[in-house]
């Protein structure tokens, strides 16, 4: 038998073709041009008019987008104006989170663009529009491992994810900062976005900094990618992120922050190879900083360090007192070029950070979470998303997932707030649930929930104020009285879910009183 | 009221901020002063008196001295402060701008009066003075003995440096003779001597070295103006271990002595004068302010001298 015959009986057998010169016409083409000038003409690179339409997006349709860029944001401004422009209406929008920044989004809400909101947080006038009762339906609220969660097992499935970069390659492979050093602005991880462009059914990156092939280490990997927008600019880089978290000089957040560190010190859980996370907040930021002295005077060092990554973090980190950084928001711009510096600074994505599924997650490997809140009340229970006003003002973010996950986790708020008490009988809007709230640690006095005697313990050994949840609260009673309940309207306009997407708490319309 | 206790630390907070005079306390310092006078404009004279004085009434202070700033009773506020902070149940009155006996004298007549009308027990409103002039460091001496409510006399140096003719220096070698005099005004009185502010927030080195200074002066403490300064005097105040070993076995001595019923106390075969007694109660009592040991480790030492 010939040759040929031999190919064509064995290809036949293991049911493939025989070879064909110029191969299948799926195949990608020779080509004998520079491979600098041919990645130019890659096709994923269009207008951001023709993404959408490629994309297949339709009316009543979910789109997504990350908020990596913080305040500094403008793609999603930019994307839902295009699509209004374009005559879309009746879309869900799911971003990571949402700020002050959103404001336009009041106007595609009304048009009809935008009926349906998931989000982790809100605030600003887009926030206290919907608390006072814009949208029809209820925005669903998720905190990062919950949303991660969700989209990865389709309960929430995102039609078309928006994604801004601050760099991206011909080909797709998009980061939070970039080696070319052209990059206008650089926010570091992308950790929230990357379950999006894994997830998405479309993936479209938007960028003002295309960079040459290959964009590595790669964040958003190009086979996740459908298309590229070149944009003038993604955000105003002074907004996105820049210089370090500043030293908190409030008098009341050092004294919180003093006073959690003396409490992680004598907690049981300081020892060598412990583990993390700080949440966001002044007094929270600062704990790094006092536990910093006590490492160094008991020689302890941290094994990893999770979540918003600071320039605290970092600097510890350089010195050796922590030895990995896991890192799935970059809170500024020392943090964010430490990731694309450090070797041990490993960017991770929201699923890998707190899927509450998954045991691999790194929130379940924290021995320590200290957190900050707006409101705790006598049964531990936390709110950090509407203010005392009924006014939705903040964001969910990992504090469900790190407060459960972690071994131990405390709180850090001051008893009062200028008129307010922040030790109340019952939270306005239930966030995390006292059970996974160890630690209150307050400016006037440290509660341990009754759970945790062990640590109620070794805390009063080492000479910590501590007092009963109920004891704070009272004293907080005490200087400014007992507030007027709020007034809600009947209409729904927020959902909260918990982080296994069940629905954990309402909020409530809030009708302004008339003075 | 108790004229002896810690002073280490006296913290200003304007009597017209609700948030830091509510909450004044929680820095630890060992009294705070509440103004009335000078961070607080014309204007807002009467709301800020009417705020500390509920502040007083109703906020837990815990065992914290508490003391306030009133206007001079030359102005039409002095009077008012008076009324208002007595009946309130103030610590201590602290008076500005002091420069004779008889600004004392007059002072102490109106608590009196206020303490008789409200019911309050006659005497106990404390006063201290600050001297911020020339003319009232050459009566330091006199002031500080002008009435049985005198607790302490102050150096107030900004005003006393413009009436010098000169300013202030980082040394503060302008500021010497006035100091000098006060702790010697103060201790000759039997009362306490509180150094001025230091007001650069950014310097905290510079503070540092101006707490040792007066420490060595003899000074009990300084007033501050930030929660910041706190922890920093307070270490400066805190005795070296090896001293407040020796005083304990001093107090251990001195409770022995009782225990027998003998007036004499020795250790070692020496005697012990009452003076050093004095300065070993007074490191102990500075060693528990400052946390480095408990009162459970002194048996049977009774802490008199602290809140």
């Amino acid at each position: 038998m010939d040759k040929q015959q031999e190919i064509k009986n064995v290809a036949q057998s293991l049911n493939m073709k025989p070879y064909k010169k110029g191969w299948n016409s799926a195949t990608h083409d020779r080509s004998y041009v520079p491979r600098i000038e041919l990645q130019t003409q890659s096709s994923k690179l269009v207008d951001l008019e023709t993404a959408i339409m490629k994309s297949g997006l339709k009316d009543g349709m979910t789109i997504s987008f990350h908020h990596h860029f913080r305040e500094g944001d403008k793609i999603i401004n930019m994307v839902v104006d295009k699509l209004a422009q374009m005559g879309y209406r009746d879309l869900q929008l799911a971003s990571s989170s949402l700020s002050d920044v959103h404001a336009p989004l009041i106007k595609h809400i009304q048009n009809g663009v935008i009926t349906r909101i998931q989000t982790s947080g809100l605030r600003g006038e887009l926030a206290d529009a919907i608390s006072h009762g814009l949208m029809d339906n209820p925005v669903i609220f998720r905190s990062h491992g919950g949303r991660a969660a969700a989209i990865e097992n389709g309960e929430l499935h995102i039609d078309v994810a928006f994604l801004g970069a601050s760099s991206c390659d011909y080909l797709g492979n998009a980061n939070g900062y970039s080696r070319s050093g052209r990059e206008k602005s650089i926010c570091g991880s992308l950790g929230y976005a990357k379950v999006d462009a894994e997830n998405a059914d479309k993936v479209i990156i938007l960028t003002d900094n295309i960079v040459t092939y290959p964009n590595v280490p790669v964040t958003i990997s190009e086979g996740d990618v459908d298309y590229i927008v070149l944009v003038d600019e993604v955000g105003d880089a002074s907004k996105i992120s820049s210089g370090a978290i500043r030293d908190t000089k409030n008098p009341h957040d050092i004294l919180l922050a003093e006073t959690a560190a003396k409490v992680v010190e004598h907690s049981g859980y300081f020892y060598d190879g412990f583990s993390l996370q700080t949440g966001s907040g002044g007094a929270s930021l600062a704990v790094t900083k006092y536990l910093r002295e006590a490492m160094i005077t008991k020689n302890i060092k941290a094994r990893y360090a999770l979540g918003g990554i600071t320039s605290h973090m970092v600097k510890l980190h350089e010195e050796g007192l922590i030895d990995k950084l896991l890192d799935v928001q970059s809170f500024d711009l020392v943090a964010a070029t430490s990731l694309k510096n450090n070797r041990f600074h490993q960017q991770i994505s929201a699923s890998t950070y707190a899927n509450p599924f998954e045991n691999g997650s790194a929130i379940n490997w924290l021995d320590v979470v200290i957190l900050s809140a707006l409101e705790v009340d006598t049964e531990f229970n936390v709110n950090v998303l509407t203010g005392s006003n009924g006014v939705i003002r903040g964001a969910i973010g990992g504090h469900p997932d790190t407060a459960a996950g972690a071994a131990l986790s405390i709180v850090v708020v001051p008893l009062i707030r200028g008129r307010i008490p922040c030790v109340v009988d019952k939270v306005t809007t239930l966030i995390t649930t006292g059970d996974c709230v160890d630690v209150v640690v307050t400016d006037q006095g440290v509660a341990v929930n009754p759970a945790r005697p062990e640590i109620e313990q070794r805390l009063r050994k080492a000479k910590l104020p501590i007092m009963s949840i109920q004891e704070l609260k009272d004293k907080a009673e005490s200087v400014i009285g007992k507030p007027d309940s709020l007034v809600f309207g009947e209409k729904i306009v927020g959902v909260v879910t918990s982080r296994d997407g069940a629905v954990l708490d309402t909020i409530h319309q809030i009708i302004d009183e008339q003075i | 009221m108790n004229k002896n206790r810690l002073r280490r630390t006296m913290m200003f907070a304007p009597g017209n901020n609700p948030s830091m005079i509510q909450d004044a306390h929680i820095y630890g310092a060992d009294s705070i002063m509440m103004d009335l006078e000078d961070s607080v404009a014309l204007a807002q004279k009467d709301a800020a008196r009417l705020l500390v004085y509920n502040a007083l009434k109703s906020c837990n202070y815990g065992n914290t001295e508490l003391v306030v700033r009133v206007n001079p009773l030359s102005t039409p506020y002095g009077m008012q402060d008076i009324e208002a902070v007595v009946r309130a149940g103030v610590h201590v009155v602290r008076m500005p701008k002091t420069e004779t006996a008889q600004d004392v004298v007059e002072c102490d007549e109106q608590i009196t009066r206020v303490e008789r009308e409200c019911g309050r027990e006659v005497g106990s409103t404390l006063i201290m003075a600050a001297i911020e002039s020339a003319l009232g460091v050459v009566n330091a001496y006199a002031i500080a003995t002008a009435s049985p409510r005198m607790m302490g006399i102050a150096l107030g140096a900004e005003d006393y440096s413009a009436n010098l003719k000169t300013n202030r220096s980082k040394e503060g070698i302008e500021l010497l003779l006035a100091r000098q005099t006060i702790v010697v005004a103060a201790r000759a009185a039997g009362i306490d001597a509180l150094d001025t502010v230091f007001s650069d927030l950014n310097d905290m080195e510079g503070f540092a070295n101006e707490i040792k200074l007066i420490k060595q002066l003899g000074f009990d403490g300084k007033s501050v103006i930030n929660p910041r300064q706190i922890p920093i005097v307070h270490n400066i105040f805190a005795p070296e271990s090896q001293q407040i070993e020796k005083s304990l076995n001093i107090i251990r001595a001195m409770q022995e002595a009782t225990a027998k019923g003998s007036g004499v106390i020795s250790l070692k075969g020496k005697m012990i004068d009452r003076p050093v007694l004095l300065r070993a109660q007074r490191t102990i009592d500075l060693a528990i302010a400052s946390g480095i040991i408990s009162k459970d480790e002194l048996y049977g030492y009774e802490v008199e001298n602290n809140g």
